[in-house]
């Protein structure tokens, strides 16, 4: 088996509107939640998420192009352009016709179906645009990507609520380490600011009133975010051969199902996934140095994912270092685990673990080194990115620092 | 308390999470009920329906029980009827 190197990265979200500027905000700790401004919340009891702010489609894409892109596909194409730009992929007949492209997203284009069902519901016309229901697919993200570089290999999208994007990394990246494609451009995007999607987040009660507080005792609910983020991966060897510059190697993936409930997490569930993506690596629990936590801060999830962490590391979990960057980002959905997976390898890459910004209290339910607001100066070479999803289905990508 | 009110209550219970409403009674436990966070979300969202108030998330935290939950909708139940008596 190969193993297996990022050498493309790309992310545009409300730290960052590209890589560099995310990996300066982690380092920093600065938080990109505020007021919502690109939908009217006036009638919204939560007020706050993780925007683009400020986004328009101009400086990437023409007015006409972007008549058939929804804004979570737009997220797809831009961080996967600069993934490419990143990785300096030299193109080739052969490349584009085997390369892979696995995109995670949850709820794909529905602000564009928002739009589109309210002129048939709402303002009574009898007409929805023409569009609606390619702009609307999942797999909108990817099939952009794939025309972008006339990329003619596999290519498909995955989706698996808050997980999709570890699924679809973790899918891309067994796709290259047993040699079925040379190259795959692999992450996920989401943009789920839209009235009718934020109103059903309402009735669930899980969304915080103020701000995103994974792992503190007063934390109140998630945030919701949008963005993207992009990898390029391909076997290490080539990428040493001809000479790319490496941010890391991803080295084991595990998933499993809670088979549980619906919405509350299992312990269980997260667990085997963490020992499965350590079994598929080849690592032993005492390898690994940091965990960009799943740390949704809402009140299930961060007392059980914190016991999911001491059922698969025992003692070692003390000396685990462990953030949150939703703290920063906001939960991005289908695209959470793409840009953790990023603040993960750029953790390893540049020595500096990104802290869980927001934190006020300890929790004696979870009460692990979580990074407290700071980031640290830390040499790391084993870490995991957890995803927990929704119907339970769970996603754990092994990184190591190259 | 009202017995109407509570009544109300005990069957917007039984039938949100589809059980006898001879097994709700204003002394049942949440937890005696099998009522997980789901569960009580949705039993919160008929009874915002039934009664035509909104209640807010921060109201519902600490509630466990059937007679919490009566107390906190005829709080706000009456707070509506005084806003609507107020307005006339």
């Amino acid at each position: 088996m190969r193993r297996v190197a990022i050498t493309g990265a790309g992310a545009i979200c409300a730290i960052g509107r590209n890589t560099a500027e995310f990996a300066e905000s982690l380092r920093q700790g600065r938080s990109g939640i505020g007021p919502v401004e690109s939908t009217d919340m006036s009638q919204v009891r939560f007020q706050n998420g993780a925007e683009v702010r400020g986004y328009s489609h101009q400086p990437y894409f023409d007015d006409r192009r972007a008549d058939f892109m929804d804004r979570f596909a737009q997220f797809a194409v831009i961080a996967a352009r600069e993934a490419v730009a990143d990785a300096s992929v030299e193109w080739t007949p052969e490349l584009r016709e085997t390369a892979a492209i696995v995109t995670g997203s949850c709820v794909g284009g529905q602000s564009t179906e928002d739009i589109g069902f309210q002129e048939v519901y709402k303002l009574g016309h009898n007409r929805v645009h023409p569009l609606t229901i390619p702009k609307t697919m999942a797999n909108a993200g990817a099939s952009h990507i794939s025309m972008e570089f006339g990329i003619t290999g596999p290519s498909f999208t995955i989706s698996t609520a808050c997980s999709s994007a570890g699924h679809a990394i973790g899918q891309a990246f067994w796709m290259v380490r047993s040699g079925m494609t040379d190259l795959a451009i692999t992450g996920g995007s989401e943009a789920p600011f839209s009235f009718g999607i934020l109103k059903a987040w309402e009735a669930m009660r899980v969304v915080s009133p103020d701000t995103c507080r994974p792992f503190s005792k007063d934390r109140r609910g998630m945030i919701l975010g949008e963005g993207a983020a992009m990898l390029v991966i391909e076997p290490l060897e080539a990428a040493r051969a001809r000479g790319a510059r490496i941010h890391a190697e991803i080295v084991g993936f595990g998933m499993s199902a809670d088979a549980c409930h619906i919405t509350q997490p299992s312990s269980e569930g997260a667990a085997r996934a963490m020992r499965a993506a350590l079994r598929d690596a080849g690592l032993a629990p005492e390898e690994i140095g940091y965990i960009n936590a799943h740390g949704t801060a809402t009140p299930a999830n961060d007392p059980a994912e914190t016991a999911a962490i001491r059922a698969v590391f025992g003692a070692h979990a003390e000396r685990l270092a462990i953030s949150s960057t939703k703290s920063m980002h906001g939960h991005a959905l289908g695209a959470a685990a793409a840009l953790e997976c990023l603040a993960a390898a750029l953790a390893l890459r540049d020595g500096i673990l990104p802290p869980t910004a927001n934190y006020n209290e300890r929790d004696p339910d979870c009460d692990l080194d979580v990074i407290p607001n700071q980031s640290r100066e830390a040499r790391m070479e084993y870490a995991l990115s957890n995803s927990f999803a929704f119907g339970g289905l769970n996603a754990v990508l092994a990184l190591r620092a190259t | 308390m009202s017995d109407e009110l509570i009544q109300r209550v005990l069957k917007v219970i039984a039938t949100s999470k589809r059980i006898p409403l001879e097994t709700v009674t204003i002394d049942s436990e949440f937890q005696q009920l099998g009522i997980d966070s789901m569960d009580a979300v949705e039993i919160l969202f008929a009874l915002e329906n039934e009664f035509d108030i909104s209640i807010p998330d921060d109201e519902v935290r600490a509630v466990r029980n059937v007679r919490d939950m009566c107390a906190g909708v005829e709080k706000l139940a009456a707070a509506k009827s005084a806003g609507a008596q107020a307005g006339q």
